[in-house]
Order: structure tokens, then sequence, then C-alpha cells
């Protein structure tokens, strides 16, 4: 270890001063700072290499098994090989080991083979040329060999190779555009922007000469965060401090674009690069059938210890008679007889657990992976979830919770970009109360039902001409909207004819884009952004230029942005504008009133709206205000605080103009969505940052609220006037009310009288409820909230911030059903939720991909949600389910039996089956069948589960792997086993069950051994097996037909095989043609017949009882289906006959 | 086509088909194909469990087994069989003195003769088995004690006896052949029948000592090793008999077909038998001509040579005599459990045609009326 990073590591410790210890000095070029300013001190860094490789070639074998072995399943199964090596035990190491070998293999060919496409692709990045400035010349080096504090040159359509802080660009404004599209799938072209000072250089020779030095905090892997400070020494003065903020920062795997070169200086390399940073993959979330299988795993645990130690107990009961244990045929060697008792017993106990480890088999594990891996792709592949719009179908990230989607109780909701279509269209602006519909203008058309005011007719006096007109400059000149003059630009684009060529507005908010647009179509046109000048075109088609000053940029906490520019007149404005939550408070003049009227009046509307403020700024304060921005933004600690306060101080004190309504339209189908969601028995919370009417009135059209739904408020208006305490409890008393009547009604039928809710709550009385309790009664907030919250068939919280939502999803998680949650979302404020929720699902929408790349699943639209539970989701539950419930049954089946053998041979431990059928049963003999019906079985058909969302509640709460049920299928498995064991034995037991040992003749007859009794045992075992999936399978494809039979007919060839040849490698020759004898002999084939036909029965007969008597819904529908497709075969074939006829 | 276009019905499809093809062009290759697989909608016949379709399949296995276990019961009651038990546990019992002083190296043969009537005549050949009770065959250590491949003639496993042997696999510094606790166990007792004329004489029944060994077993799993000459003993050169044995392996019969590893009596005693209570072929007594039957009503007597000790794990041996049908020797139990099957499936259709009479249209209206 090197001496300074030790000091540097020491420092961290003892120092204790924060500012030293999360931030990180760089110098450019590796170049001294001029002796006497600071201490030289040179820090370590990781070079640039990436790795994302997880084994070298020499550690691969080590590593990769140790990883594998971690598995809880793989140890146990590695732990009973061993036994099964180390003690004399009644099977072969062979039976465990060869499964194990043949699992552990392939996943370690597979993984090996990721891994070694990961070194390809890491070497391809490696050692891919940078450009490096050194001594004035450019150097070409190899990617890694990049060291934090070198300047690079990068070229346009090059990736970055580190994350680098942009010193300066082609371009004269020292901008340059990036698409970060590998790194968060944003298409859309973002500006960067030089340091101030440095932005001027643009030669080898100028950058080389810079002297500066970096201070930054260290990697972190949030990609838009970034704080440092530049220091830059010209002669001997004092440096110059310049902010740094994300703004500066290229980070690697972005692309340079329209760009011709960058100068730029590495400050994370390698591993420590952002993006590298952010390879570390999420927190695993485990689906609640596997919780169940689990659970039942233990269970089976339990039973194999407890068989186990039975056999042991009674083995030593029944060898207390020396005769027994030791009779004058059956001798034992001398070792064995010297061992001491307790290591014998506890060899034999070892031994008992090996011949029945085959109830937790190493195969459903391999199994499930399987049909979670390969039953995902049926989602991609998806047909109608794929957007033509977009081009592209669902995404699965994770294929563990496929079965989670057919168990969803709760379903959160953002509400912009998904219910709705982010799509803004701007409807309105208010004006000091008049208001302007830019459509009677723009079409010469007068719109209908737009609010009586035309534009023209209201025509204020002079004074308010200059209001309107500093209104539509305000909107004109407080965005971040950029033009781009380009033919094909992803994202939001909208066309702006100038005569000349194209261009769009683009911006990472379409409500931005829409005003822009709104503004256009009422005479103020935006141009460009030029010299930090920002041009509008009036009406007059005169260009007026402003110097744009600062910038406060918008966030979701503030919910406002502000710009302070200079007009070409001198005069300095702050122009402000924002959710009008946060406007009004800080306007101190202006017709509030009427404004505050048209804003509510839109927000009922389902429009968003906003208000504009703005203020005149003398030159003084505009100073105050430079100086209280800077000091904030050069602050290495707690810079976000620090400029939240200098915003906080600055955006007051305005005077209102007015405010704009935008239209955003909601989503093609999301009514019919939710209407379905509501019936499938979900509860649907919408959670959204707008405010509370517009949300309403969005929940009013899609259906979440109903005409007759009885809405509960529980916002900030209410709590005013009451108490917390009283709202709560009062409308908690209604609703339970409700729901006690509800019990009574439901005996009385008149149950479909009963009101659903509503519940309405905003952020801040959200936050009251949610505070942690500060007295007694307090603690209890939280309790009668989710006493409302379950009653309530829909719920909206409205102002929520985004980790309000996710605090939101944590608490119904919790709360005592542990319901199943899932969100949905489109932007980055709902990943906290994403994340959060048991199943989180993305809609690829506009703003970014964050959403996207965060969840689980990812959708295009919300009305794919629909599809993606009630079909998908409903399909795999039930094929995982059965899948689970299946192999606990078919490896009850095929132990029980050898437990019951133990009763018969004096608890010797001797196998029932051969070593091949104990290895193969679950590996090739039963494997197939299951694994197609987890991959294909539809119960009932796709359409039907589409029209009737209603038959979600029957496999609602993981109803199909109830304790009931699941011993139900362990009992079933139980008798079947006693069937099997039973009825050989009868056939063995007291009578001759023999077999013509000359085949075609009929002269003699031979006795069967115990290996005949075990392949007897084991083909009724297989065949019954086999026939039961076949009878729980509702859905013969072709595919069924080729597994189910061709897995059967695999076992009589395999057997006849296995029977019908000497194999010279074995040192037994025990299943010699004892298949053959056993099948010429009658009896066997009676035998086999009927044993089947017992073992199958009870279950047919409890599933023709259960739906003749209480059939779930899903069996009605079935039945119903039946008929009914039986009726159109019916027509159908009329018809046929009819137009045969007619020819 | 497009996506939506094989939801809704037919005709809506020809029409969002018509400009379809702007859409289409746009498609990028990402869109996923329309196969029937991968939309999972491949052509399936989709079967339900009613009771409707359930009754048909009841009422024939019903119909079918009934007829099927009366045939077997009949069958196996046809067959004759008589058993006896000669271990001599009883005083009174001819085989008690045999039974009691026992040693395995007395050089002289302990005889008994047990005397039985036979009340019918047994037609057709006649199979001659042993039984043995509370003898565990099927025990894990007894089971693997054997060396196939020494059985099957290898000569190196003839010299080096696999270890599963032990602790029957050497014997004064010299390997057994066969080895191994099963084969040091082979059955010994010698057991002869007389046929009791009325008049006074006994006949000698004549016993067929081949034939009774699966053929497989005795042409191809079990061979003699093959040597310099044709003598089995030089053969065997080198290796001594089993413990318990009195004899050599090569001196079990005196025909070469049926001596050393090929003797049909060891061959059948190798085969291990699947529960402590079971019985081996022994013997077959052929039918001598149409005009007799093999074996005529009367008095029998069995003369035992006692050699096989069973008492000390409190065993049990019998001498069974059995004719055989086509369904094997006497096996009451398939019959009835047919029958049984039968009728309970009968009994069961005629439940469900009720339950389906009166509930089946139930559950229909309630779904027309949902």
């Amino acid at each position: 270890m090197d001496f300074s990073a030790l000091r540097n590591l020491i420092s961290r410790y003892c120092t204790g001063e924060e500012n030293w210890v999360d931030s990180r000095t760089v110098y450019i070029g590796h170049r001294e700072p001029p002796p006497g300013t600071e201490a030289y001190i040179p820090q370590r860094f990781p070079d640039n290499r990436i790795v994302s490789s997880k084994y070298t070639f020499w550690n691969f074998v080590p590593k990769n098994l140790f990883e594998q072995f971690r598995r809880v399943a793989n140890f146990y199964f590695l732990i009973i090989f061993l036994v099964q090596l180390i003690i004399d035990t009644p099977t072969s190491p062979v039976t465990s080991g060869l499964p194990l070998f043949f699992v552990i293999t392939v996943t370690a060919i597979k993984q090996g083979y990721e891994d070694w496409l990961r070194h390809k692709a890491d070497n391809a990045v490696n050692q891919c040329p940078v450009h490096i400035i050194q001594h004035g010349k450019v150097v070409r080096k190899q990617s890694r060999k990049l060291r934090v504090g070198d300047v690079v040159l990068v070229k346009e359509d090059e990736t970055f190779p580190s994350d680098l802080i942009l010193l300066s660009t082609s371009r004269d404004d020292g901008t340059c555009f990036v698409t970060t599209a590998s790194l968060d799938g944003e298409s859309s072209h973002k500006t960067y922007y030089a340091v101030q000072d440095t932005k001027s250089f643009n030669t080898e020779k100028e950058v080389d000469m810079l002297r500066a030095t970096i201070e930054c905090e260290q990697p972190q892997p949030d990609l838009y965060k970034f704080v440092g400070r530049i220091n830059i020494y010209q002669d001997r003065d004092e440096p110059i401090a310049r902010p740094l903020g994300s703004e500066n920062l290229l980070l690697r795997g972005a692309t340079l674009k329209n760009t011709e070169f960058v100068y730029a200086v590495a400050i994370y390399t390698g591993m420590e690069s952002k993006m590298a940073l952010n390879y570390q993959s999420k927190s695993q979330k485990r689906s609640a059938v596997e919780k169940s299988m689990n659970a039942f795993l233990v269970v089976y645990l339990c039973i194999l210890i407890s068989k186990a130690l039975i056999n042991t107990t009674l083995k030593y009961v029944w060898q207390s008679n020396p005769n027994r244990d030791e009779p004058w045929y059956n001798g034992k060697t001398d070792h064995e007889r010297q061992r001491h008792v307790m290591i014998r017993a506890f060899t034999d106990f070892l031994a008992f657990m090996v011949l029945f480890n085959y109830i937790i088999p190493v195969s459903m594990y391999v199994t499930v992976e399987m049909q979670k891996f390969l039953g995902s792709y049926f989602i991609t592949w998806d047909d109608e979830m794929f957007d033509e719009e977009l081009g592209e179908g669902a995404l699965v990230n994770t294929s563990d919770l496929n079965e989670e989607l057919g168990q969803v109780e709760y379903v959160f909701t953002d509400k912009t970009g998904t219910l709705t279509e982010n799509n803004m269209e701007f409807i309105e602006c208010c004006v000091d109360g008049h208001v302007y519909v830019p459509h009677a203008i723009c079409n010469g058309q007068i719109l209908s039902g737009s609010s009586g005011i035309d534009m023209i007719d209201s025509s204020p006096g002079p004074d308010g001409k200059e209001r309107e007109e500093l209104f539509f400059r305000a909107l004109c000149l407080c965005h971040t909207v950029q033009v781009k003059e380009e033919e094909t630009v992803d994202g939001i684009k909208r066309g702006i004819h100038q005569g000349k060529a194209t261009s769009f507005y683009i911006s990472s908010s379409p409500d931005e884009v829409a005003l822009v647009e709104g503004m256009k179509r009422l005479g103020f046109t935006y141009l460009r952004l030029k010299d930090n000048h920002m041009e509008i075109l009036n009406r007059e088609d005169e260009v007026e230029r402003f110097e744009l000053l600062e910038v406060l940029n918008f966030d979701s906490v503030r919910r406002r942005m502000s710009v302070i520019v200079r007009s070409s007149s001198g005069h300095l404005y702050l122009f402000c504008k924002g959710a009008d939550s946060s406007i009004f408070p800080r306007v101190i003049s202006g017709k509030v009133d009427r404004v505050r009227a048209r804003v509510e009046h839109n927000a009922v509307e389902g429009l968003r709206t906003l208000c504009v403020a703005y203020k005149a700024l003398s030159q003084e304060e505009y100073h105050n205000m430079c100086q209280l921005l800077d000091s904030a933004k050069l602050a290495l600690q707690d810079r976000d605080r620090k400029l939240a306060e200098a915003y906080d101080l600055i955006e007051r004190d305005l005077v209102l103009l007015g405010a704009t309504a935008v239209e955003d339209r909601l989503q093609e189908k999301a009514a019919d969505t939710i209407e379905s969601l509501h019936k499938a028995g979900m509860k649907v919370w919408v959670l959204t940052g707008d405010k509370m009417e517009t949300a309403a009135a969005t929940c009013y059209a899609s259906k979440l609220f109903r005409r007759s739904t009885q809405i509960l408020e529980l916002t900030t208006k209410r709590t005013e006037e009451q108490s917390l305490h009283d709202v709560l409890f009062e409308l908690g008393r209604t609703v339970l009310r409700q729901h006690d009547s509800l019990t009574h009604d439901t005996f009385s039928g008149l149950s479909s009288e009963f009101q659903d809710y509503g519940l309405i709550i905003d952020g801040a009385t959200l936050s009251a409820v949610m505070k942690p309790a500060q007295d007694d009664s307090s603690g209890n907030y939280r309790e009668i909230f989710l006493e409302i919250c379950r009653n309530c068939s829909a719920v909206l919280c409205c102002r929520m911030a985004p980790l309000q939502k996710a605090q939101i999803v944590k608490l119904i998680k919790a709360s005592k059903e542990h319901p199943i949650t899932l969100a949905v979302g489109d932007g980055a404020n709902d990943v906290s939720m994403i994340l959060e929720a048991h199943v989180g699902i993305g809609i690829m929408g506009k703003e970014g991909r964050q959403a996207a790349r965060n969840s689980d699943y990812a959708i295009p639209k919300f009305k794919h949600l629909k599809k993606m539970l009630l079909v998908h989701g409903h399909y795999y539950y039930i094929r995982i389910a059965e899948l689970v419930q299946y192999f606990f049954y078919k490896n009850v089946c095929f132990i029980f039996p050898q437990f019951l053998y133990q009763f018969f041979c004096g608890f010797s431990q001797q196998p029932l089956y051969d070593t091949a059928y104990l290895t193969l049963y679950n590996i090739s003999f039963t494997s197939l069948p299951i694994l197609l019906y987890s991959l294909i079985e539809q119960h009932i058909s796709m359409d039907i589960l589409k029209r009737d969302p209603s038959l979600y509640r029957d496999i609602a709460k993981n109803c199909l792997l109830r304790w009931r049920i699941f011993i139900y299928w362990t009992f079933l498995g139980l008798f079947d086993s006693m069937v099997f064991f039973f009825g050989a034995y009868f056939l063995f037991d007291n009578t001759t069950f023999t077999s013509n040992g000359q085949l075609m003749t009929t002269n003699t007859q031979m006795i069967f051994g115990n290996w005949t009794f075990g392949t007897l045992v084991f083909t009724v075992l297989v065949f019954t097996v086999t026939l039961k999936l076949a009878l729980d399978t509702h859905y013969w494809t072709w595919i069924n037909h080729f597994v189910v039979w061709g897995s059967l007919l695999f076992y009589v060839v395999f057997s006849l095989l296995w029977g019908g040849v000497i194999w010279p490698f074995l040192n037994y020759q025990r299943m010699y043609y004892v298949f053959v004898q056993m099948l010429s002999s009658g009896p066997a084939w009676l035998g086999i017949g009927l044993l089947v036909i017992i073992s199958l029965l009870p279950d047919v007969l409890k599933k023709v009882l259960c739906r003749a008597l209480w059939p779930t819904s899903t069996e009605r529908i079935q039945t119903k289906r039946k008929c009914l497709t039986v009726e159109q075969s019916t027509i159908f074939m009329l018809s046929q006959t009819s137009s045969s006829l007619s020819f | 086509m497009m996506a939506s276009s094989y939801s809704t019905k037919e005709e809506d499809g020809h029409q969002s088909g018509a400009p379809g093809p702007g859409g289409g062009v746009n498609a990028k290759s990402r869109k996923p194909d329309n196969t029937a697989f991968k939309q999972q909608r491949l052509p399936a016949w989709q079967p339900i469990l009613t009771a409707g379709t359930v009754l048909p399949a009841f009422f024939i296995i019903g119909l079918l087994f009934i007829p099927i276990g009366i045939g077997l019961y009949v069958t196996s009651n046809n067959i004759k069989e008589y058993e006896i038990d000669y271990t001599g546990v009883d005083m009174s019992s001819p085989c008690f003195n045999c039974s009691q002083n026992y040693s395995w190296n007395s050089t002289k043969p302990c005889r008994c003769s047990v005397s039985f009537s036979l009340d019918q005549p047994f037609e057709s050949n006649v199979f001659m088995y042993y039984g043995l009770s509370n003898y565990y065959q099927n025990h894990r250590r007894y089971v693997k004690s054997r060396d196939d491949s020494q059985l099957n003639g290898n000569l190196n496993a003839l010299k080096d006896p696999s270890k599963e042997c032990e602790p029957y696999r050497m014997n004064d510094g010299l390997p057994i052949a066969p080895c191994g606790a099963i084969a040091n166990s082979l059955f010994n007792d010698t057991l002869e029948l007389y046929y009791n004329d009325p008049n006074g004489t006994k006949t000698l029944i004549k016993l067929v000592k081949t034939g009774i060994a699966w053929w497989t077993d005795k042409h191809v799993k079990f061979r003699n090793p093959v040597g310099d000459g044709s003598n089995l003993s030089a053969v065997f050169q080198g290796t001594t008999k089993p413990v318990n044995w009195q004899k050599y392996v090569y001196q079990l019969d005196s025909d070469p077909d049926n001596n050393g590893f090929i003797n049909e009596d060891l061959i059948v005693w190798m085969r291990t038998a699947a529960l402590p209570t079971f019985r081996k072929l022994y013997r077959i007594i052929e039918k001598q001509g149409d005009a007799t039957p093999t074996l005529p009503r009367g008095n029998y007597t069995l003369l035992v040579t006692y050699n096989y000790p069973v008492r000390s794990f409190e065993g049990r041996k019998r001498m069974i005599l059995s004719t055989i049908s086509w369904m094997g020797g006497k096996n009451p139990f398939l019959g009835i459990a047919y029958i049984t099957v039968g009728s309970v499936c009968f009994f069961l259709g005629v439940v469900l045609l009720i339950i389906h009479h009166k509930y089946g249209s139930r559950s229909n209206n309630a779904d027309i009326s949902s």
C-alpha cells in the first residue's frame, strides 16, 4: 500500500474534518500549483480500467463454485453428496452427485460465458484509444491508461472515456451537446457548459498552459448530482474559484453530439465513474410464491428429518434382538462390529437422510428458475403490449416476480405520464383575470365551449396591455427550452416553421414546450438562446433580446423556477413560474383573487395550471442576489440546502401576472384499465404531485372515482378548520359505520347498495399523519388512517413529494395484512416508489427512462397494465402454484414408498428403486411435462381473462398456495404412495406374482425379486404422476401431447435399454431384464392399470365434486365457455352446411 | 399485421389493416413476431373435468373392471395350491428333532418325512416351491453382498472378488466362489416327493430341476468362467467354497449345463426376494400324459433332508405345490381389487349422475344470470 494513501486513510479517520474527507483534489494535467498556495498532495486514484467481469481465468473455478455453493439449496445437496462419499450409504454418490454436477456445470458454463462476454466488452472498452494532451501535444493512449487529472480531447460522436469536467469546446459559447442514451436511455440532447474561465482555450497549447486544481466530492452513484470547485491559478495571484455542477460534468458512457471537439479533464476514472457505480445491482425482491415455497421446504425438511429419526429409532428397537441384527446368513464384518453404537446410530441416521433426501429435489430449483426465465419471454413477445409509436414492447428486467403480477392488491400509480399522455396542449392563459385562448387567433375560428371572453374584445386599457405583454414575455423567457434545428430528434418534438429550417423545441418538461408554443400562437415566438441572450420575435415581428443572467432551476420541492434577465433597455427582471401553491404565498400584489378563481376553475376541469409572477429588480438588488447565489453555488457541502435557502430569499415579494392552463389528455384506455383493476379487486391509489383539483378531475375522468363515490377529504383545507385528530376520527367513524352495516347487509342481500368511498389526501396532511408519535394519541393516526384507506376503493394522494410516494407504499406494505403492492410510474420522481413496491412497473414515457430502468417490468403504455396483470400475472401465478405443489406431490409419491419399504427390510436403508431410477426420476422422467405445463398452461383463454377481470379475485391472497391446499397435495401424495406400495405388496405377498421366464412360452414360471418389486412401484409411480399432471392440464397443444406421452415413452424405452444390456462399467447387473420380465407377466399389466386408476380416482372425484357443488367463478366460466364453444361449433357447422348447400 | 388485429373481429381486422402499411413500415425489427407460440395462442384442446365428462369414464371403468375382476377371481380360485410348513417348531411335528440339534458341520444329514394328502387332483404342470418366512433377503447388507462380474465368469473377479462380498470374500487366504452372503446362505434342504399309492407302495415323483430360472439369467447373466479345459474343477482351482457350503460350486450338480454358477438352484436363490416372507421355485412336476392328472388325489410324503436352520431367527420353512393359469399363481387380491374398484366406480358414477342432474342445471342458470 502506498504511503500517501495510508496517510490519506489515517487522516480520514483522525482529523474528523469532514470537508477534507469527502472531497478530492485533482491537479489538471498533473501540474503542481504555484508553490505556497497549497500543499501538493498527490492522491492515488484507480486507473481507468473498467472491470465488469466477476472472474479471472485463474479464480473462475474456486470463485464460481464458492458463489454457487453459497446458495442454500446447492449447499444442501453438496452436503448430501459428501455424506454419500464418506459413509456407507444405500445409494451411490452418483444419484445425487450427477444432478448436482449437472446443475453446477450448466450454471458455471452460463456464468462463464456471460463473464467471457463481459471480459470481451471490458477489453474493447479498456483498449479503445483516447486522446490525451501531454506537453501540448495530443497523444493516443489506451483508455485504461487514462489517469485522473489527464486532459482529454474528445471528438464528435465519441464516447467519454471517464467522468470529465468540461474545460472548453469547439463552440464559442462553451457549450456542448451530449446524449446519455446509454446511461439512462434519454436520447434527447442535453447541454453541458464549459468552465467560464477556460472556455476560450481552443488549442492543445492553451490547454497545456492551464494551471488549476479541481476540488470535488468523492464519487457517488447519483448521475444527476455533482458539486465541485475549480481553482484557476493565473500568474501569482490568488486563485479564481468557480463552482462546478452537474452541468459541467460529462459522464462516462455519454456521447458527444453536434460539437466538433471538447477538452475536458478526467476526475473520476474506471470503477469510480458514475456509470460504473451504477452497475451495482438492485436489491433482490422476492415473490410471495417464493416465500411460501421456502415455508413448504422447511416443512419437508422437518418431514425428512423426522422420517430419518423414526427409522433410526425403530431400527435399533428392532435390532435389539441379536438374531435380527446379525442372523447367521447375514454377517457383519469385524470392522462394523467394532464400531461404537453411537457412531453406528449416527451413520444410520445420515444414511436414512440420504435415502430420503430426494424429497427435496435439486431439479425443483432448476425448474422454477427455468420457468421464470423462459416464461418471462412471453411478456416481451406479447404483440398486444407492443407500442407502434415507441417501437417497443414490454421489457422484463427481472423474471423473479412474474407470478407476483397475479397477486397484486394495491396499485399505486403516478398521474402525469402514466394515467395521462404527458403530451401537453396549451389551452388558455389568464392575465389579471382576462382569458386568452390561442386558437381564437391562430386559426381565426371561434372555439366553442371556451369561456366567453375573447381576446380581442377583452383588450384592456394601455396599462393592461403592458401587463399582458409582460406576461407573454415572461413565459417566453422563463423556461429551459432549447431550440433544435434538426430534422430528427428523439424526444419531444414540435415543428416551428420560420421559413428556413424546421426547428423543434426540446425540453425535459413537456409543460414548458406547450407553454412556449402557446406563446408562439399568441404572437410571441421564442427564437433561440445565443451568446447568453434570449431572442424573442414579438407581435410586430421585431426581435427582442434579453440577456439571461441567472436561471433558478425547477425542482420538485420548490415547485417553481425563475430567471433573471436584463432587457435591451437595461431593466432587470425576475420572472417566476410555478405551481399556484408555491407562487401565491410569495405574491404581494396583483389581482390574486381573480387569478385564483380562474386557476381553481381550470383545475376542476382537469387542466394543469401554472402561475406566473415577476419582480423588477434594481441593480443593487441584483448584485445582492448574485452574491447570494454564488456563495451557495461555491459551497462544497450542503450545496443543495444552501441553494434552496438562497432561492427562497430571492423568490419573494413578487407581482402576480397571471396563470396558464395546459391540458394533459388521458392515456388511451386508461379509464377502462382502471375499471378493470377495480373489478379485479385491486385498490388503485393515485399518487401525484399535482394539485388536488386537477388530480381529482383526472380521477373522475379515468373512472377512479365514480359519480356515486362518496369523497372523503383529508386535506390541509379541512385540517385548518378542525384538528387533524377530529377529522381523522370523524372519517374513521363514517367509514367504519358503513363497514359494520355492510357486514349485516350481506346476510340480508342488500350488499349491492353499499356506498363506496374515495379518499383524497394531500402531502402536507399525510406527513402530519405519518409523523412519528409525539404523544399517545398521535400514534394512532397511522392506524386510523390505514383503517380508512382499507375501506376506500380508491385513494388520491396529491401534492406528494417523491419520497412521500415511497412512504405511502411502505406504509401499506407494512400494514397487518401485508398486501402485495404494485407501483407504476414513468418519471424519475416515481423511482423511489417503484423500488419500494413489491412489483415496480415503469412506463417508457416522455420523462426519460429512469423509471423503466429501475423497474422490474417496463411497459409502453398504462393500458398494457391490464394485460400484464389480468392475463400474464394470472397465468404465471397458476402455473407456478401448480409447479410448486406438483413438485412436492411427486416427490412425496416418490420417496414415501421407500420409507414404507424400510419396515419390510429390517430398516436396513435398502433402496426400493434402482440407482438409475433414483437419479433420473426428477431429471428426465417427470421433469419436462411439468416444465412445459408451467410455461404454457392456460386454464381459461386470454380473452375471457381480459373480459372478466373479477376472475383475478379467484387467485388473490396467494390462495393456490395456502396451507390447506398444500396439505391436500401432500396427503394426495401420501395416499398415492400407499397405493403404489401396498398394491405392489399385496401382489407380491402370499401369492405368486410370477412371470414366464422364456418369452412366448408358458410352461415355466419364475419368482420376482426385490428389484422387480421396486420397478413395479416405480412404473406405477411414473405413470400416475404424469397422468395426474395430464388431468390438471387444461390446455393441450401438440407440444403437451408430445412431452407427456413422450416422457412416458422415454421411460419405457429407457427401462428396456437399461435392463437389456449387461453394462460393463457397472459392478452390478441387478436390473438385467427385470423390466422385460415384469412386462411379460399378465398380472403386472393388470396391476399397473389398477393401481394407476386407484391413485388418480380421489383427485378426479374431488375435482368433479368441487366443480359441481362449490364452483369458483373460474370454474363456472370454464364450464360456460365449454357450452358456448359447443354451441358455436354447431352453429359453425350449420352455417358450413348451409353455405355448402347454397353453392 | 397490426398488433391489435386479432383481438378484434375479423371484419374490423380488415378495416384496420387497410391503413396498416404506414404503421408497418415504421415498426422496427424489435416488434415481436406474431407467431401462435409466442402469442400463447397455439391451437389447443381444452378439456375440463366436469361431472358430465367424467360420468361415462366412471361407468366404463365400472363395467370393464367388474367382469375382469370376476374373471381373475374365478381363475385364481381354480388354481390349486397346497402348502405345508415343515419347520418343526412343535414337538409333534416330524422335523422337530432335525430342527433342534443342528450344526453346519455335521456330516450325517438329518432326514424327516412329512405326510400330507391332496383332496383334489392337480392337473397340468405342478410347480413346487420352498417358502421362507421372517427371512430378510432384502436386507441392504445382504442384497449387495455379491459380485455380479464373478458370477458372469470374469476370471479377475473370480480370483479377486468385490469388496462388497465382505465378510464372505476370502476364506483361509483363498477367494470364495461364489462370494458374498447371498451365495453363502444358499438354501440347501433337499425335498423329495413320494406318492403313497392306495396299495401301499411309495412312488418317487420325478422333479425337473431345470427351467426354473429366468432364461436370461441362466444364459447371459450367469456364466461359468472359461478355463483351459472343460473341467469345471480346474477352472475353479485356487478358489474355495463358501463357508457354509458342504461342497464346492462345481459339485452342485452332475449335469454340466446345471453346474457351477449356472446351477439353477443357485440362480433362483441369487435373485433376492422383495419381502421377508417369500417363496422360490424349487422344482417342476411335468404332466406325464393326458390320461392321468399330474398329481392325483391321495396321500403323499415329503422327504426332507433338513440342512437349513431357521429357528435361530424365528423363521419358517414351507413347501408349496401349485398349478398356474394364464395370470400366474393363485392371486385372489387382484380379482377382489378389480371387483371393488369396478363397483366403487359404478357407484360413484351413479352419485355423479345425480349430482350432475341436480346441480349441473343450477350452475348453468347461475352463469346466465351473472
